[in-house]
């Protein structure tokens, strides 16, 4: 199961090069499509009973870049590394750091602005930064009757109508097609330091990073591997180095890496438990209970990690294991991110009135069913 | 400005819907009486005024749950009320509407350090919020004008901002959960302790549509650690475009200041005439504060000197003590009061992409000009959020209405560039006829297809946000 599974060929998919192009073929649509962007996530389907693909592969380029405004505005199917080595030529990035989901996925394929938006990726930075969601300006989309439609803008601080942009940010491309983004961007730090501190239960480790997190140190980073708890800051050299000084005095036992050594690209990843499982279960929770999250599935045998602050519970289960059983009490939900086992559905359940909420919205935006979950 | 007729069929059943409501609410919680509901008859937007039908003050969400079911059933007009600080006219009531003002739900529900989390009742003033938590050293981040007065139901409706943003987002970043009723009754809640939803994103949804899809009686924010301290420094410049190129190198450079704040030469002769602040007598200054330790500070000062000094400053006064930070921030933040005192005035809000920054100003000079009413800049430079203030004579015949004119130009302009209407007060009556500017039919339906899942029948605060042609055939 180690094996990246391939994309299928995109020349199998629809690929419309424009906006008005997709909102035809749209319109043309009948029955359910298949969405894809990069093709990280999607796992072709074949035989006669395969919807039929659609693919944003040629709406791509960034149509506005300002260094200056912090602004960047991109179509939904360009490469996500074409935007950071873009934005990294001026020194830079996208401050949510988002993840590469082909790690723990096990697939190829290339990440798009547009995937991103659709599953509201996000790092480590989530505790300082946000997520996608937090830093999304504005969208354009298609909607399930071919109908483009725009919302927020290119600004940073725009509340004129709803905000159909957030919508977007998780919905799995089952509200309509993303066909533009507008982001923010920030500068990229000076300098950058972590710490560690030897750690190996998840409630003590959650109390060492609520204790950072605390602190008026601007931690971009607070996670935990199993072993270790690892403690980020950023910004200018001078600060880095008063603000680490002054962690150390705060946190007993904890040492700074050594310089150019980064384990945050593979803790964002979550690359250590990438080999285990199968199953791979992402459980957002209230930090203090992601903590209580990791102490109960650490005892049943589950392999756990830590991120943001203890707010992101990353675990590795036995085929068809149900995490949400462990979770009783708890606030927070899980999602299980790689594996196929059993009834148990990829996303956690809501309230009754929450779930008549979004199929009445899904409805409205999709009256077809083109677009349904797991497409993405 | 026209906001649709009562309905003859509801005000015709007043004292029925009256016993209804009394029968589940306590009863000093329903006001019906002439003075009494006078004092609902507008919000800070003073122009428009009507008394609405009836006022309730609920003090649960069960409460407001029960009243919504009332009015649900009744197909009473709802319009929810924070503080009733919206300059946009957010929580203008109609003739036939009942008032929910969540103004007795001020309880806090939780503090939580650890997790970096409270939860209060909505009703609770913005600052009063921070001030609960300030001798631990913490903060709640959006820092609205108005933080005194407004309430965290009116910040979520209009998902405000403040002086702050630039750094730490506006109320949507802030907000990790509510709990809202919606206009049939029904309790949900959305998001909570946790970061993400399992679903649809609802919760920002739910900010910033101004109470539209229903009545957030509960929040859970974000609190953070209040920075060791903060500084302000003073730049002067020779014209506004100087100023405005300064401000894009700045951010260019990699400094993020907490605030960038930004005033033109009519805005600084009133501020100082006004509050004495001793500022420069310049063409435009910059405002504009860091945060961390002293060495971070001073740090970051030097650097924005540095750049200010290739900019040709008139002048650069940095702080040296608290006093001089309150100093510097005194003028700028009597700006409003300032004006008043001289003339009246209406307060834009629109927001624009902050490299088309002079450009933007040479416009709204001559539009100044051709109008022949004088405008006064004072605004959020770093994010681009523009607060131009048009003096005009209420006295004067027809200068309401030239300056309503000129308004509506200068929003056009923002569109025009790439920005929008409102940056932070919200659309509500005030800007409501102008969102054909910047959206297509299409783009509004999108948007009305969304109160159709969560209001089908248009009850809850429907004569905002679109236009009243657009919303017609919805709102029954």
């Amino acid at each position: 199961m180690n094996e990246p599974v391939p994309s299928a060929p995109p020349r199998t998919a629809a690929m419309p090069a424009t906006e008005a192009e997709l909102a035809a073929m749209i319109r043309e649509c009948d029955a359910r499509v298949a969405l894809t962007g990069g093709a990280t996530r999607h796992i072709p389907q074949t035989g006669p009973e395969a919807p039929p693909r659609l693919s944003t592969a040629r709406l791509t380029g960034v149509t506005r870049y300002e260094p200056g405004a912090l602004t960047l505005v991109a179509r939904a199917g360009t490469p996500l590394a074409e935007i950071e080595a873009l934005l990294a030529s001026h020194n830079q990035r996208l401050p949510f750091e988002p993840m590469d989901h082909r790690v723990i996925l096990h697939r190829t394929g290339t990440p798009t602005l547009g995937g991103m938006i659709a599953l509201n990726h996000c790092g480590p930075r989530r505790v300082q930064a946000g997520a996608a969601r937090d830093l999304l300006l504005g969208l354009r989309f298609v909607d399930g009757t071919g109908r483009i439609v725009k919302s927020g803008g290119r600004v940073m601080k725009n509340v004129t109508g709803y905000d159909l942009a957030r919508l977007h940010c998780g919905a799995r491309g089952t509200l309509g097609v993303i066909s533009e983004v507008a982001l923010k961007v920030l500068p990229a730090p000076e300098a950058v330091m972590t710490f560690t501190q030897p750690q190996s239960d998840p409630v003590a480790a959650t109390h060492t990073m609520s204790r950072a997190l605390g602190a008026p140190f601007e931690i971009s980073g607070a996670a935990w591997d199993g072993a270790q708890v690892l403690l980020r800051i950023e910004g200018f050299a001078a600060s880095v180095r008063y603000r680490g000084a002054q962690l150390q005095s705060l946190i007993p036992d904890l040492h700074p890496l050594p310089h150019g050594h980064d384990p945050w690209p593979d803790l964002r990843d979550v690359r250590a438990l990438s080999p285990l499982g199968p199953d791979i279960w992402r459980i957002c929770a209230r930090a203090s209970h992601g903590a209580r999250a990791a102490g109960r599935l650490q005892a049943a045998g589950v392999q756990v990690m830590l991120d943001w602050g203890g707010a992101l519970v990353w675990a590795a289960a036995p085929p068809g294991t149900d995490l949400r059983a462990h979770l009783h009490g708890l606030d927070g939900h899980a999602t299980r991110l790689r594996g196929t086992a059993g009834d148990l559905p990829e996303c956690a359940p809501q309230s009754a009135p929450v779930t008549a909420l979004s199929a009445r919205l899904r409805q409205n935006f999709d009256p077809k069913g083109l677009f349904q979950k797991g497409s993405l | 400005m026209d906001m649709p007729a009562p309905r003859t069929q509801v005000l015709q059943r007043r004292p029925d819907i009256i016993a209804a409501l009394r029968a589940v609410l306590p009863e000093d919680a329903v006001i019906t009486h002439e003075t009494g509901l006078r004092a609902y008859e507008c919000d800070a937007l003073t122009a428009y005024r009507c008394a609405p039908m009836v006022v309730v003050l609920p003090r649960t969400t069960e409460e407001v749950s029960a009243v919504l079911q009332i009015c649900h059933a009744q197909n009473v007009p709802v319009v929810p009320r924070g503080a009733g600080t919206s300059l946009a006219g957010g929580a203008l009531p109609t003739a036939d509407a009942v008032v929910i003002g969540v103004a007795r739900m001020t309880q806090i529900l939780e503090v939580d350090f650890d997790d970096r989390l409270m939860r209060v009742q909505t009703g609770r003033t913005n600052l009063s919020v921070s001030g609960a938590i300030a001798d631990q050293g913490w903060f709640y981040a959006p820092d609205p004008s108005s933080q005194l007065a407004c309430a965290i139901a009116g910040n979520i409706a209009m998902n405000s901002g403040g002086a702050h943003c630039l750094k730490y987002g506006v109320t949507v970043n802030n907000l990790l959960g509510v709990r809202m009723v919606l206009m049939d009754g029904t309790v949900l809640d959305l998001g909570g302790g946790h970061m993400d939803a399992p679903d649809l994103d609802m919760l920002a949804l739910v900010c910033g549509a101004e109470g539209q899809l229903g009545i957030v009686t509960e929040a859970t924010l974000r609190i953070l650690p209040k920075p060791e301290g903060a500084r302000p420094v003073l730049i002067g410049f020779g014209s506004s475009a100087v100023a405005g190129a300064c401000v894009s190198d700045i951010i260019k450079a990699g400094i993020l200041p907490v605030a960038i704040e930004f005033m033109d030469r009519p805005c600084i002769r009133a501020c100082e005439a006004f509050a004495h602040a001793g500022y420069p007598d310049c063409e435009a200054l910059l405002i504009i504060e860091v945060e961390g330790c002293d060495m971070e500070i001073d740090h970051q000062l030097a650097l924005i000197r540095r750049i200010a000094a290739t900019h040709a400053p008139e002048e650069i006064r940095e702080s040296r003590s608290a006093e001089e930070s309150a100093r510097i921030w005194l003028g700028r933040k009597s700006a409003f009061g300032a004006m008043g005192q001289i003339n009246d005035y209406m307060c834009l809000d629109g927001t624009i992409p902050v490299d088309e920054l002079p450009r933007v100003l040479e416009r709204i000079a001559a539009l100044s000009d051709s109008y022949g009413l004088r405008v006064a800049n004072v605004f959020h430079a770093g994010d681009g959020n523009m607060h131009p203030l048009i003096l005009f004579d209420a006295n004067t015949p027809g200068d309401l209405e030239k300056c309503e004119a000129l308004g509506a130009d200068i929003l056009r302009l923002c569109v025009e560039v790439g920005g929008c209407l409102t940056g932070e007060h919200g659309v509500g009556v005030e800007k409501r006829d102008l969102m054909g500017v910047q959206f297509t039919p299409d783009d509004l339906e999108a948007q009305m297809q969304v109160k159709d899942a969560f209001d089908p029948k248009w009850l809850l605060n429907a004569a905002k946000v679109f236009p009243l042609a657009a919303s017609a055939g919805r709102r029954g």
